[in-house]
């Protein structure tokens, strides 16, 4: 049931060479730049999104992801779910407003799985990137390589995936759109929403906590992720694998590295969600079909290679 | 010919790298697969591999996959290393991996 999580806002990102980083997520995926802060972060965002910023890019000596940031509806509904969280038996960690410049306060919690994540209910309106909120154009002019639409989803691996199901389904009000079950029927990946999207979020299980798999960017069309095939070429960026289709959610999709070796998949399409929608189910017997549906075989780098 | 001879001593196979070329891009040019190939930016920490001679430059690596103590011993990743002279390398175990790999087996 719904509880006021509205979506994916912002993802922190570790990488080695900020410069490098910055040229990577902005000429090649088509982010923006929209400020910088005095701990030397920059901070970019896809040109649909109407806060002042998504992904924020830290220099640090091991590549990775800080935290993921979802937006929630008001003040009133932090309040709230942080109440719910510590009740619940959850750690939460207070990070006061403009820690992230133009952001409000954020609360901040650790799940069972490793990894940390915020709510916050005020950023920077800044509007959608080059277009007016009246009359708007189909889009705007001067957008760079792959002009990615919206920062979309993360995928984690860590362990103990219940316990963190439990906080994310019981205590945030996200729904479980797909899961992978073993033959003993053990949820070994989870793919939650708290939209209309196969997955704001995913997780698979892995014995080390807190790794980083990807962050994800929505295209609008195949041609668009072809399109952004070519430009990896061109660019000689690390590739991972696609254009390719998952089982799983069934989006079209193409996954590559940053310069730090932090993955990143743009994709586009996939299967949608209602809330009266029973959760879809893979099992682990299909697994290399479940991530990716054409090669139908488990892909030793997608299990094992994170951050 | 220009390029510097890696020796892969686990293996046995060599390969030759341009300079300012790193080990694992050469290593993949050729079509070999003798050291795990993971996201090629030192980062994952998939394609250590243990110098025993020669010269190399480093790029950025992950700490946490390339240590400064693991580094004076030749422990690097080889999509961050340069050589400067021919190499004499080889696997090093993945300890993360194999691990991973039990996991997803189960
Ligand atoms: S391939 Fe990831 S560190 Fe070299
Ligand atoms: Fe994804």
């Amino acid at each position: 049931m719904k509880k006021g999580v509205m979506r994916p806002g912002h993802v922190q990102i570790r990488v080695l060479d900020m410069d490098e980083a910055v040229k990577h997520y902005t000429d090649l995926m088509g982010l923006i730049e929209t400020d910088r802060d005095d701990q030397g972060r920059v901070y970019l965002k896809a040109w649909t999104e109407v806060d002042k910023f998504s992904v924020v890019l830290r220099e640090a000596d091991e590549p990775g992801c800080d935290f993921m940031g979802f937006k929630v509806l008001d003040e009133e509904v932090l309040v709230q779910l942080e109440k719910d969280l510590v009740d619940y038996g959850v750690e939460v960690e207070q990070v006061p407003a403009e820690e992230l410049k133009d952001c409000g306060r954020r609360v901040r919690f650790t799940v069972p799985s490793g990894h940390a994540f915020e709510l916050y209910a005020d950023k920077l309106y800044t509007g959608k990137w080059g277009l007016s909120s009246v009359n708007p154009e189909a889009w705007p002019r001067g957008l760079q390589g792959m002009k990615a639409v919206r920062f979309d989803h993360c995928l984690f691996y860590g362990p103990e995936l219940a316990a963190t199901y439990d906080i994310f389904v019981s205590v945030l009000g996200f729904d479980l759109a797909e899961q992978v079950l073993d033959p003993e029927g053990t949820r070994v990946a989870q793919f939650l929403t708290v939209s209309m999207k196969e997955h704001d979020i995913a997780f698979i299980h892995h014995e080390e906590k807190g790794k980083f798999h990807h962050a994800s960017f929505h295209l609008e069309t195949w041609e668009d992720v072809l399109r952004a095939a070519d430009l990896i070429t061109m660019t000689d960026t690390s590739i991972d694998i696609g254009p390719t289709r998952h089982g799983l959610t069934h989006g079209k999709t193409i996954y590559f590295f940053d310069p730090s070796g932090n993955r990143n998949e743009v994709f586009c399409g996939g299967d949608y969600f209602y809330p009266d929608h029973k959760p879809v189910t893979w099992k682990t017997e299909e697994l290399g079909k479940a991530i990716f549906y054409h090669d139908r075989t488990l892909n030793e780098r997608f299990m094992t290679v994170l951050t | 010919m220009a390029g510097f001879q890696v020796f892969n001593r686990t293996t046995g196979d060599d390969f030759i790298c341009q300079e300012g070329q790193s080990v694992l891009k050469a290593m993949e040019q050729r079509g070999l697969k003798c050291v795990p190939v993971g996201c090629r930016g030192g980062g994952c920490g998939f394609c250590k591999i243990r110098v025993l001679e020669g010269h190399f430059e480093c790029g950025k690596m992950s700490k946490r996959h390339a240590p400064p103590e693991a580094v004076e011993k030749g422990e690097v990743l080889a999509c961050r290393i340069y050589p400067l002279t021919d190499l004499v390398i080889e696997c090093v175990p993945l300890p993360e991996a194999a691990l991973a790999k039990q996991t997803t087996n189960r």
